[in-house]
């Protein structure tokens, strides 16, 4: 075996993560402010009111300026599967394939096609087609990102697929299994829910910047009344969708569950620690566990999030690694020990295919077959700590994600029942709070994905392969120049975006 | 008739851009150098495929992947 240079995958994974949440900031207001365009559009083609009009189009350029801002930096991620994950991106090849082709169809023709109506075609095209094409392009970011959830989604939970020995290729079986898997269709939810959530906060905190600037009462109005309403259905849905979310990690990723509250030590009845606080347990056998300074707990709430069952089993951290035979729980000695036959068998297969020996490659294909279910643990010999995820980062990022997702639903009646009761004005400190909340929307949604993604950790395919065996041999000070220059760009582009953005808000809706 | 749809969806994008605001114009821009430095500078100069570039033929990636995945630590 060789020697590995960690560093690289340190790197390679930071300027993963770098691309990704940078595409992020500008993906969550497309998808949902997208929608909350199209409702005030179709109110304003319903009522003929020329005000619903005025109000459509300044949020629509909002719109414009971000899906311009944003649109191609997702594609820097799919040049790093090529360069840095060329493992990974070989691997996975053909499952991928699928959904990002239709991606792109539906991205270039819903998209780039209709966006030009909304924005040329005032005045050109008939009310009710104009009103289409916004409804279109809401609809095709939407599915756009659809595509794109589902390859993530398999990622966490492989399905649907069969792995080639003699490609190294895992080839899609049944698309339907790869698109409806319980993780797909759960992450999908989520994901597009929260962004709502986003779209609105942001609508809500810009519409309140101009009471504070003591401008356009009615227009804020109405937006705010718009908003709220999608935002609180979205951030109500997002919740549901985030037990349901829950339910399917606990069955299919049980490691990361247990380190979203830090569970150490599997329990019947467990708690959910809704605020603690992380210390190291300075337990030398087990350099992952963490203990408690402090928490508040809800008796039973964890169970009930995991599996629907307020007395039912959750494992913890423990459980996972030393196994449990109780509850059915293979040791991660055991899975490693099955993970190096499968890696052994792909070796002799390939071996006993250049040889020509049929028997000896029918012998190792079993033997893959029986194994390949923990094909990655076979990677974890000499870093067995390395199966846990980074339990602080997990945890927070976890608890800032729920928490806030919780405080924005209240935030959602409060601003429903200040225009309802006509007290929108009375409170000054309720815009101060609608700003700040913009902020707030964007790290709980990059909290969201950071719970995700970090821990799912040392997965890049959940059991199958994990990030040390996924990244190409690099020059690691080559991933770390492109990291740099990656920082750069985004951050002009983030400038050059809210530069305009805040040029297009100050000026205000056109009368 | 064809001609003429063809005309007119020339007209509209044409007209369209045209007619554009200055924040539109500044927002093409942007997008035309962003394109210009992903495609023309970082995927060329950074981010060529790595098994596209160093292997031929997919029989030869396809054996590089099963070598890195059958000798990695």
């Amino acid at each position: 075996m060789t020697q590995f240079d960690f560093s690289l995958i340190d790197w390679s994974r930071a300027q993963f993560a770098l691309t990704a949440m940078y595409h992020w900031i500008f993906v969550p207001l497309t998808l949902g402010l997208g929608f909350i365009v199209a409702i005030m559009e179709s109110l304003y083609v319903r009522t003929g009111n020329p005000e619903w009009k005025r109000i459509t189009k300044f949020w629509m350029t909002l719109f414009g300026i971000n899906f311009a801002i944003g649109v191609a930096t997702g594609i820097i991620l799919e040049f790093e599967f090529g360069t840095n994950w060329s493992n990974y991106s070989w691997f996975v090849g053909d499952i991928f394939g699928a959904p990002l082709a239709i991606e792109g169809i539906l991205a270039f023709f819903l998209e780039a096609t209709f966006i030009a109506v909304m924005f040329f075609g005032w005045n050109k095209v008939s009310k009710k087609f104009h009103l289409l094409s916004t409804w279109l392009v809401a609809i095709g970011a939407n599915i756009s990102a659809l595509w794109i959830l589902v390859a993530n989604a398999w990622m966490q939970l492989p399905e649907g697929m069969k792995f080639n020995p003699a490609t190294a290729r895992n080839e899609m079986q049944n698309f339907w299994d790869v698109l409806l898997s319980p993780m797909a269709v759960s992450k999908f939810l989520h994901t597009i829910t929260s962004a709502y959530t986003l779209s609105a906060l942001v609508v809500i905190g810009i519409a309140c910047w101009f009471l504070l600037k003591k401008r356009e009462y009615a227009f804020v109005k109405k937006s705010v009344l718009i908003a709220a309403v999608f935002g609180l259905l979205a951030s109500i849905m997002t919740a549901i969708t985030g037990d349901f979310s829950a339910k399917v990690i606990a069955e299919h990723q049980p490691m990361k569950f247990a380190s979203f509250e830090g569970l150490y030590e599997g329990k019947t009845g467990a708690p959910l620690v809704a605020f603690g606080i992380l210390k190291d347990a300075k337990d030398t056998t087990a350099p992952y566990k963490k203990d408690f300074a402090m928490k508040i707990q809800l008796p039973k709430m964890l169970s009930i999030l995991a599996n629907g069952d307020a007395n039912s089993y959750v494992p913890g951290i423990k459980d996972l690694m030393e196994g449990n035979a109780e509850q059915n729980i293979l040791p991660v000695d055991e899975k490693i020990a099955r993970g190096k036959i499968a890696i052994e068998a792909l070796a002799a297969y390939k071996n006993a295919q250049q040889a020509n020996d049929t028997i000896a490659q029918a012998k190792a294909k079993e033997q893959l077959d029986a194994n390949f279910k923990y094909f990655g643990y076979g990677y974890f010999q000499q870093h067995k700590n390395l199966l846990v995820p980074n339990i602080g980062i997990t945890f927070y990022s976890f608890h800032i994600m729920v928490g806030l997702g919780f405080y924005f639903i209240a935030f959602f009646i409060l601003m429903l029942l200040l225009v309802y009761k006509e007290k929108l004005l009375k409170y000054r400190w309720v815009f101060y709070l609608a700003l700040v909340n913009i902020p707030l929307a964007y790290i709980a949604s990059q909290a969201g994905w950071v719970t995700a993604e970090m821990g799912r950790q040392p997965w890049v395919i959940q059991d199958l392969m994990p990030t040390l065996a996924a990244v190409s041999r690099l020059d690691t000070n080559a991933v770390i120049v492109t990291f740099i220059l990656f920082a750069l760009i985004f951050t002009t582009l983030l400038i050059a975006e809210l530069k305009i953005m805040c040029k297009q808000i100050k000026i205000g809706p056109k009368h | 008739m064809q001609k003429n749809i063809f005309f007119r969806i020339f007209n509209f994008y044409f007209t369209g851009f045209k007619t554009m605001a200055s924040w539109g114009k500044s927002l093409w821009i942007i997008i035309l150098v962003k394109l210009f430095i992903m495609f023309a500078i970082l995927k060329v100069f950074f981010f060529p495929n790595y098994l596209k570039t160093n292997f031929k033929t997919e029989k030869e990636r396809s054996n590089h992947v099963i070598e890195q995945l059958t000798t990695k630590p």
